[in-house]
């Protein structure tokens, strides 16, 4: 995105997090809305993205950071002093006002200078109330713009909710708001209906020329709608870019998974712009150190299916699903499996050829090479870390010690050390880490949040409850999401380090 | 077939059980007979005539009426501030507030009567119409916050939210979007208020000053002491009474019942 003058930003969201109830909701959060821009945080439930919508309403404060509205302080500014209004998921239409009441609400409550001339010839400004003529005008004119004409006098149960929602749009927009916040506001729509409205919002910006602020998790919406994206995760954001950077070029896997469809491989860069994956190495456009473990995402559009032997990669029809437009094909490349969207179909069974073109291999720094925790050791020479406990060899601390029968450590100097509440720095590879059902099983416990699949395996994200503490794992076997599992980590995968010499 | 007779004759025994006593009552208030058992002097309105002639019943009914109407009122100002309090505060708090705002609904009528005029007695104000009023107000409005309560919960309460967000201040959002809202609760809570306000005894003798009777306090201290009178007569304002009850009951009931036009279709 292109660096942009201070004056062009109309909200800006400085260093904000809110936390409830100690759990953070929104972390660190900076960012910038340009004016008459149509922005959209998107991110599965519970990401933050409506808390950041509230907080820039005013109905949540932060619990620190700014908020600047034309680089006006407006952290602690209440929702009725704000120049923005809301359009609600659930529409929040008042049920005992019929429409015209509803639209009107909030122009019968504003006051406006009205400039006055005395008898003596001077001027004077008085801040008065709009006159009924000025109101009706004004619900007419937002009737009109949702396509409601008529529908002054009807009462809120009698509307569907596609007209509800229009009711509500009409009723925010008819105050000439600077930022038009839009939470979710098509989520309870019928697919076709959403999709009119998509147009209709998307229409209804070019028009205005107002700022909107939408909330969705729903990609494709955020996708068509957008002129920037904001994607969000655990209150942090992930990426901001416009829709196609977005698509193109996800920062991360979780990015690439959750926008579209998407074939999501472990590579390794193998030389200059040059990577390894499903046992090809593919020429690509991003450049990254040699030998640098690389996360590759291919769009299932990307791949290109040819005869078995003009393809790079070779691989047998393991399903197929029609999608009205084109077929999803899944193929099976050695241990991995490749998504493939395509006009034509192929029996299950058939052997295909793909290519790759080196435009479509998009490269992402690895997010997690391998997991780091703060831990102890306990008197027992175990560790404890990550909300576990885990057996551990510690005579890896020092090379050449060994244990006395009483459980000291004995360096290669003979000098005698008590390790017990010893810091260490612990890191475990991804590869390492196994999950049982069983929960007395492992050395600490936890559900699956998240699951991405990268072809040939899963990885998988295990948090626990009491301190959310993540342990990232890769795995051939599929579990749930929600799973409630424990941790299995055996000693000699547990690399020790000290966090500073011990006395 | 034998079966639904049974089953219509068990309610029938059911509701006979309950309601003989207020029948026998309203059949013997329309004799003048003193005593229930005997009907003498045939069919007549005798009662009712002397009821009304009856200064003093007069004046006692306006004073329990005017009581019911005062303390109703100050407790559903009071129980809908206390409603819409607990509806808005945290969730940690609002489960222990809403539990503790409901204690007197379970409490030993007795009980709250005792306290309060143990209350009343040590602040030099035992036996005066505040006592009275607040010992009133304090049994009525947990009631209130009973019936304003779940309308709240009904409430899409991001109603209140679109209102400030259209520049209402919080007063004008409470008074122009809530309260319509709630309205129903609101007002089912004032008259359930007067209805025990209107037949409340422990309380009242508990409280009242020395001079001031209600019905109840009058029915009672007349039956007690055998002033054999006026106790015909209050045959018939018994059977007003429960006729007045009835009423209410049946407003407050058919209102609950009716679906409000207006309202949305909540999810």
């Amino acid at each position: 995105m292109a660096q942009l003058k201070k004056e062009e930003k109309i909200i800006e969201i400085v260093n904000v997090s809110k936390i409830f109830d100690e759990t953070a909701a929104v972390q660190d959060m900076s960012f910038y809305v340009r004016k008459g821009e149509f922005i959209t945080f998107l991110g599965p439930s519970g990401c933050g993205k409506t808390t950041t919508l509230r907080m820039i309403a005013g109905f949540d404060i932060p619990t620190s950071g700014k908020i600047l509205l034309s680089g006006k302080d407006i952290t602690n500014l209440p929702p009725n002093k704000r120049p923005v209004n809301t359009v609600f998921q659930r529409y929040a239409l008042f049920p005992h006002y019929n429409i015209y009441d509803n639209i009107a609400f909030g122009l019968k409550l504003k006051k406006v200078p009205v400039t006055y001339r005395n008898d003596a010839g001077e001027t004077y400004t008085k801040m008065q109330k709009l006159t009924r003529k000025e109101i009706d005008e004004k619900v007419r004119a937002a009737l009109a713009v949702v396509d409601l004409e008529g529908f002054e006098k009807r009462s809120v149960s009698t509307l569907s909710g596609g007209q509800q929602q229009r009711v509500a749009i009409a009723r925010a927009i008819v105050n000439e708001p600077e930022i038009l916040l839009l939470d979710e506001p098509l989520g309870a729509l019928d697919l076709k209906m959403r999709k009119e409205m998509q147009l209709e919002l998307k229409e209804m910006h070019r028009k205005l020329g107002i700022t909107f602020i939408y909330v969705t998790h729903d990609q494709e919406e955020a996708l068509t709608m957008s002129d920037t994206i904001v994607v969000m995760k655990d209150g942090r954001i992930q990426q901001i870019g416009t829709p196609t950077s977005i698509y193109n070029e996800p920062a991360n896997a979780f990015v690439a998974d959750f926008i579209g469809e998407s074939n999501i491989f472990s590579g390794t860069m193998v030389g200059k712009r040059s990577v390894r994956f499903c046992n090809h190495n593919f020429e690509c456009v991003d450049d990254f150190e040699k030998n640098e473990k690389v996360d590759v995402v291919v769009r299932p559009e990307d791949v290109v299916m040819t005869a078995p032997e003009e393809g790079m990669l070779k691989g047998k029809v393991i399903n197929v699903v029609f999608k009205g437009v084109h077929y999803e094909i899944t193929a099976q490349v050695g241990r991995s499996e490749m998504v493939i969207q395509n006009t034509q179909s192929r029996s299950v069974g058939d052997v295909i050829g793909m290519n790759i073109a080196p435009d479509a291999i998009h490269i992402m720094k690895k997010e997690f090479a391998a997991n780091i925790y703060d831990g102890y050791i306990t008197k027992k020479n175990t560790v404890v870390f990550g909300d576990g406990e885990f057996d551990c060899d510690v005579t890896t601390l020092y090379p050449g010690s060994h244990l006395d029968e009483e459980g000291y450590l004995i360096t290669a100097a003979g000098e005698k050390i008590d390790l017990t509440d010893t810091d260490v720095i612990v890191e475990v590879g991804l590869e390492d880490i196994e999950i049982s059902d069983n929960a007395d099983e492992g050395g600490a416990r936890g559900h699956i949040v998240q699951l991405i699949y990268k072809g040939d395996h899963y990885q998988y994200i295990v948090r626990t409850e009491e301190n959310e503490e993540d342990y990232v794992f890769d795995s051939p076997d599929l579990w749930n999401e929600n799973d409630y599992v424990s941790v299995k980590i055996k000693p000699e995968n547990i690399r020790l380090r000290l966090k500073q010499e011990v006395k | 077939m034998v079966k639904k007779i049974l089953s219509v004759a068990l309610c029938a025994a059911v509701l006979l059980f309950i309601y003989a006593p207020i029948l026998l009552l309203v059949i013997y208030s329309f004799t003048t007979s003193n005593v229930i058992g005997k009907w003498e002097g045939g069919f007549s309105l005798d009662l009712y005539g002397q009821l009304f002639r009856n200064a003093e019943i007069m004046q006692i009914l306006f004073n329990t009426v005017w009581l019911a109407l005062a303390a109703a009122a100050l407790s559903t100002v009071l129980g809908t501030a206390g409603a819409i309090g607990i509806f808005y505060s945290r969730r940690r708090a609002a489960k222990p507030l809403q539990a503790v705002s409901q204690i007197p609904v379970i409490n030993a009528e007795i009980v709250t009567a005792i306290s309060l005029a143990l209350l009343f007695s040590s602040i030099f104000l035992y036996r005066t119409y505040f006592s009275l009023l607040v010992g009133h107000m304090v049994l009525c409005t947990p009631f209130v916050v009973l019936s304003v309560l779940p309308k709240l919960k009904q409430m899409d309460s991001n109603t209140y939210e679109a209102a400030l967000d259209l520049g209402a201040s919080p007063t004008q959002a409470l008074f122009k979007i809530v309260l319509p809202q709630i309205f129903s609760g609101v007002l089912s809570g004032f008259m359930l208020s007067v209805t025990l306000s209107l037949d409340d005894y422990i309380v009242t003798a508990f409280t009242k000053p020395p001079m001031f009777d209600t019905i109840s306090t009058y029915v009672y201290n007349a039956v007690k002491n055998g002033t054999h009178s006026s106790t015909p007569a209050l045959r018939a304002l018994s059977a007003l009474i429960f006729v007045v009850m009835i009423a209410v009951l049946l407003i407050i009931n058919l209102r609950a019942r009716k679906p409000r036009s207006g309202k949305e279709a909540r999810k």
